[in-house]
């Protein structure tokens, strides 16, 4: 049964990336992207959660971890850019 | 893998509800017609989401690793203040481009009068 809700699992993260993707890409505005890019960040960090889950290792919270840190970096220095034209002033 | 059945059940439902969510969030993070609705979309993925497969993992690998395993939710913990943070950023900045919201662009004094 686990088996079964993990393939699904993966199946449903698989089509939420390739909509963020087609947000990424036609997105009016710079700020859809960075929205996008954000999602996309989180949207893998949690693939590699359930990709660790699958394999039955604790090897991959680091790597997640490391995803969610740099999206978020990258949201905050992105934004700040968009609305000060500087990123440290 | 052998597991107890009760735990199989809850880990897998868990699991669906974590993919579901995030599956809502992107699909809400395409579909949805202006910025200010679009940010609120993937907010659902990174608490709900995210957070439910992270209950799922620190539960199968508390019963696999035989040990209390805890440091999954260093990530949940992460995200729950993070995520906040750089939509109020993201929301700052789309005031300053002047991105229209569902009833177009409204002047912020005029905002506040309403």
């Amino acid at each position: 049964m686990l088996n079964h809700a993990i393939d699904i699992a993966f199946g449903l993260l698989g089509l939420s990336l390739v909509f963020t993707l087609v947000r990424l890409a036609v997105g009016p505005d710079m700020l859809d992207r960075v929205l996008a890019l954000d999602t996309l960040y989180v949207n893998s960090a949690a693939m590699l959660v359930l990709y660790g889950l699958e394999l039955g290792t604790g090897r991959y919270y680091e790597a997640a971890l490391l995803i969610a840190m740099l999206g978020f970096i990258t949201t905050v220095v992105l934004s700040k850019y968009i609305t000060r034209g500087d990123v440290i002033e | 893998m052998s597991t107890i059945p009760w735990l199989e059940a809850i880990v897998s439902a868990l699991i669906l509800v974590g993919a579901v969510f995030t599956l809502i969030g992107s699909l809400g993070l395409l579909r949805m017609p202006d910025f200010f609705m679009r940010l609120h979309g993937p907010s659902k993925a990174t608490t709900i989401g995210i957070g439910s497969l992270l209950i799922a993992s620190a539960l199968f690998m508390s019963y696999r690793g035989g040990g209390l395993s805890l440091h999954e939710f260093m990530i949940s913990l992460f995200i729950a203040i993070t995520s906040p943070v750089g939509s109020h950023l993201l929301a700052k900045a789309a005031r300053h481009r002047r991105l229209p919201g569902s009833e177009g662009w409204i002047e912020p004094d005029q905002g506040r009068k309403r």
